[in-house]
C-alpha cells in the first residue's frame, strides 16, 4: 500500500520549485522599492512646496535668483503645456494618417514595408539625438521658442502614435469597411466616417500616453526651449521653459531653495504625467476594441 | 451623365486623401534621412581634425581642441551594463510571477505597478537619483548609481515584453511537463524557458538600446568626470548623452561639432542594439506562432 502513496513528498525538487517562485516573489517587492520610495520623495518633499499659499506655486513667475526661497514655477507649467500641446498638434494628425497609409493602402507593399521599418528605427534613437537635430534645423535659424522644444516632442511621438495607431486599425473587423463599400462609399469616406471612429477610443488612448511620455521629456527641450524664468504664453517667439528643463537645472543647485523648487516642479510633472495616463487607461478599459 | 461626373469627383477627393495619407507616411523616412544627413554634416569638423582617434583617444579637453570620445563612449556601454545586470535578473523573475505563480486575480494590478514605473519622467527618476539615492545611500554620483538609476528605468520595459513572449508559452508544453510529474520551476525551465528564449534575449537587447540612450538621469548622476576609464563601479564617470547634455551650453564650434560626432556615435550604436532585438524578436514569435 505505501508504495501507492502518490503524495508529494518534502523532496529538494520540491523545495528548490518554492525557493524560485519566493526569489520571483522577491523581484516583485524589489521593483515597489524604487516606485515607492521615488512617489514617497516626490510627494513628501513636492506637495508641500507646490501646495503651500496656493495657488502661488502654479501661477507666481520663477525666482531670478535661484538661492532665494519661495515659490514660482509658473511659467515652466504654461511652457510645458505649450510645448506638448504643439508637438501634439503636429504629431497625433501626422501619426494617424501615416498609419491609415500604412494600414489601409500601404498593406505589405515595399513602401509601408520600409516605413513601418523606419517608424521603428525612429523609435530608438535616443532624445538627445532629436533635441540636436531641432537645435541644427530649427533653434540656430529662429532662435529658442516653445515651438522648437514641439518639434522635438513631436520628432519622438510620431512613430510612437503610428504604431500604436496601426495597431488599433487592426483591430477594427473588415465586414465594417465591406458594408461601407457595399453601401456605394469611397475608400477615403469609409477610412474617415467608418474605421477611424471604430478604433477612435483606442487611438486616443495610445496618443495620451506619447503625450504623457513626451511632458516628461528634458534632453530634447534643453537646447531649443531655452530658459526664461517670465511667463511667455507665445509659441513661436523668445524663449520659454518646460517643468523638466527646471528639474533638471535645479537638481544639481546646491541651494535648498531651487531644490525645493525643483520637487515642487516634479510633483506637478508627476501628477500631470499620472493624470494624463490614468485618462488612457480609462478610455482603454472603457470604450477600446478589444482583441 | 451627373452619376459619371460625380463619381469623378469623388475619385478625385479620394485620390487625394490617399496622397496626404502617403505623404504623412514618408514624414518619418524623410526625418530620418535628413537626422542622418545633417547631423553626420556637422560632425564632419571634428573628424577632420581628430581621425579617427576621435573614437580611440582618451583625451577629452576642450580649451586645447582635443576631444577622443573612448572615456564616454565606454561609460555609457558600462553603465548600460550595470543597468541590465540588475534588471534582466528582476524583470525576469517579476514576469515569471505575473505569468506563472500569481493568481490570476492579482495579475491586473502587479502589471499596473510596473506600468507605473514606465509613467515616471526620467528626469524625477534623475532627480531622486542625485538628491536621495547618491547622498543618502553613501553611493555617491558614480557608474553604480546611474547603473542603478538605468536599471529601475528600463525594468518596465523588460518585463512587459519578457511578459508578453511567455505568454506565448503553448498550454500544451506546460501541462506535458506537469503531467510528467515536474515541480512548478521544472516546468518553467523545460517548457517555457526554452520556448521564450529569442523573445527573452530581444527583450533585454531593446533594454539595452533604451539604457544606452537614456541622457537626463544619467546626466544627473553619474557625476560628468572627464576621461575616466575604470572598472571601479564607485568611481565618477560620464557617458556620451550626459556629456552632450553638460557640455553644449559653454561648447564653441569645434567642441560643438565633437558633441555631434558623439550624438551620431551614440545613433548608430543604438540603432544597431535596437535592429538586432527587433530582428530576434519577431524571428522568435514568427516561430512560436508557427507551433
Amino acid at each position: 500500500m505505501k508504495d501507492l502513496d502518490l503524495r508529494a513528498k518534502h523532496s529538494w525538487r520540491s523545495t528548490k520549485s518554492t525557493l524560485m517562485s519566493g526569489l520571483m516573489l522577491l523581484a516583485v517587492l524589489v521593483v515597489s522599492i524604487p516606485l515607492v520610495a521615488v512617489l514617497w520623495s516626490v510627494i513628501d518633499r513636492g506637495a508641500g512646496v507646490a501646495l503651500h499659499d496656493f495657488p502661488a506655486f502654479f501661477t507666481n513667475e520663477i525666482p531670478l535668483v535661484s538661492r532665494r526661497a519661495g515659490p514660482g514655477m509658473g511659467p515652466a507649467i504654461l511652457g510645458t503645456l505649450l510645448v506638448t500641446g504643439g508637438a501634439t498638434l503636429l504629431a497625433v494628425p501626422l501619426g494617424i494618417l501615416g498609419a491609415v497609409y500604412l494600414h489601409e493602402y500601404g498593406g505589405t507593399g515595399k513602401f509601408a514595408k520600409a516605413v513601418r521599418f523606419m517608424s521603428m528605427v525612429m523609435t530608438g534613437v535616443p532624445s538627445i539625438v532629436m533635441g540636436l537635430f531641432v537645435y541644427i534645423m530649427w533653434t540656430m535659424r529662429f532662435g529658442y521658442s516653445a515651438f522648437g522644444g514641439s518639434l522635438a516632442l513631436a520628432c519622438l511621438m510620431l512613430p510612437v502614435v503610428i504604431g500604436s495607431t496601426e495597431q488599433m486599425l487592426r483591430l477594427v473587423p473588415n465586414h465594417l469597411r465591406e458594408a461601407s463599400y457595399a453601401l456605394g462609399a469611397t475608400k477615403s469616406r469609409t477610412i474617415v466616417t467608418i474605421v477611424v471612429p471604430a478604433a477612435l477610443p483606442g487611438i486616443v488612448s495610445g496618443c495620451l500616453l506619447a503625450i504623457a511620455r513626451a511632458a516628461g521629456e528634458t534632453a530634447p527641450l534643453l537646447f531649443a526651449v531655452g530658459a526664461a524664468t517670465a511667463f511667455n504664453p507665445s509659441l513661436f517667439d523668445e524663449a520659454n521653459t518646460a517643468l523638466s528643463v527646471q528639474i533638471f537645472g535645479n537638481a544639481t543647485s546646491s541651494f535648498v531653495a531651487a531644490q525645493d523648487r525643483a520637487w515642487g516642479a516634479a510633483f506637478t510633472l508627476v501628477t500631470l504625467t499620472f493624470l494624463v495616463t490614468l485618462t488612457a487607461r480609462v478610455i482603454t478599459a472603457r470604450f477600446a476594441l478589444k482583441r | 451623365m451627373q452619376l459619371f461626373e460625380l463619381r469623378g469627383r469623388r475619385q478625385n477627393g479620394d485620390r487625394a486623401f490617399k496622397w496626404l495619407a502617403i505623404g504623412a507616411a514618408a514624414v518619418v523616412l524623410v526625418v530620418l534621412a535628413l537626422i542622418a544627413f545633417v547631423m553626420t554634416k556637422r560632425a564632419l569638423p571634428v573628424l577632420d581634425e581628430m581621425g579617427g582617434e576621435f573614437f580611440t583617444s582618451r583625451r577629452w579637453s576642450a580649451p586645447e581642441g582635443i576631444f577622443g570620445a573612448l572615456p564616454f563612449i565606454f561609460g555609457t556601454l558600462y553603465t548600460a551594463t550595470i543597468a541590465i545586470a540588475i534588471a534582466v535578473p528582476v524583470s525576469l523573475g517579476v514576469a515569471l510571477f505575473i505569468t506563472q505563480v500569481a493568481p490570476p486575480r492579482l495579475k491586473k494590478p502587479m502589471i499596473y505597478l510596473v506600468d507605473l514605473l514606465a509613467v515616471v519622467p526620467s528626469v524625477v527618476f534623475g532627480l531622486w537619483g542625485v538628491l536621495v539615492l547618491s547622498q543618502h545611500f553613501g553611493l555617491g554620483r558614480s557608474f553604480l548609481t546611474a547603473g542603478i538609476i538605468l536599471a529601475i528605468m528600463i525594468t518596465p520595459i523588460i518585463t512587459s515584453l519578457a511578459r508578453e513572449v511567455i505568454e506565448t508559452t503553448p498550454n500544451t508544453d506546460k501541462e506535458a511537463a506537469l503531467a510528467l510529474g515536474a515541480t512548478r520551476w521544472e516546468m518553467i525551465t523545460a517548457a517555457v524557458l526554452p520556448h521564450s528564449k529569442g523573445g527573452l534575449v530581444g527583450a533585454v537587447m531593446l533594454g539595452l538600446g533604451r539604457a544606452m540612450g537614456e541622457t537626463i538621469a544619467a546626466a544627473l548622476v553619474i557625476g560628468s568626470s572627464l576621461g575616466q576609464i575604470t572598472l571601479n563601479a564607485f568611481a565618477s564617470g560620464n557617458s556620451m548623452p550626459a556629456v552632450i547634455a553638460n557640455e553644449w551650453g559653454e561648447a564653441d564650434a569645434l567642441h560643438k561639432s565633437a558633441l555631434i560626432g558623439l550624438a551620431i556615435t551614440l545613433f548608430v550604436i543604438t540603432i544597431i542594439v535596437n535592429l538586432v532585438a527587433t530582428a530576434i524578436v519577431q524571428r522568435s514569435t514568427k516561430r512560436s506562432r508557427g507551433s
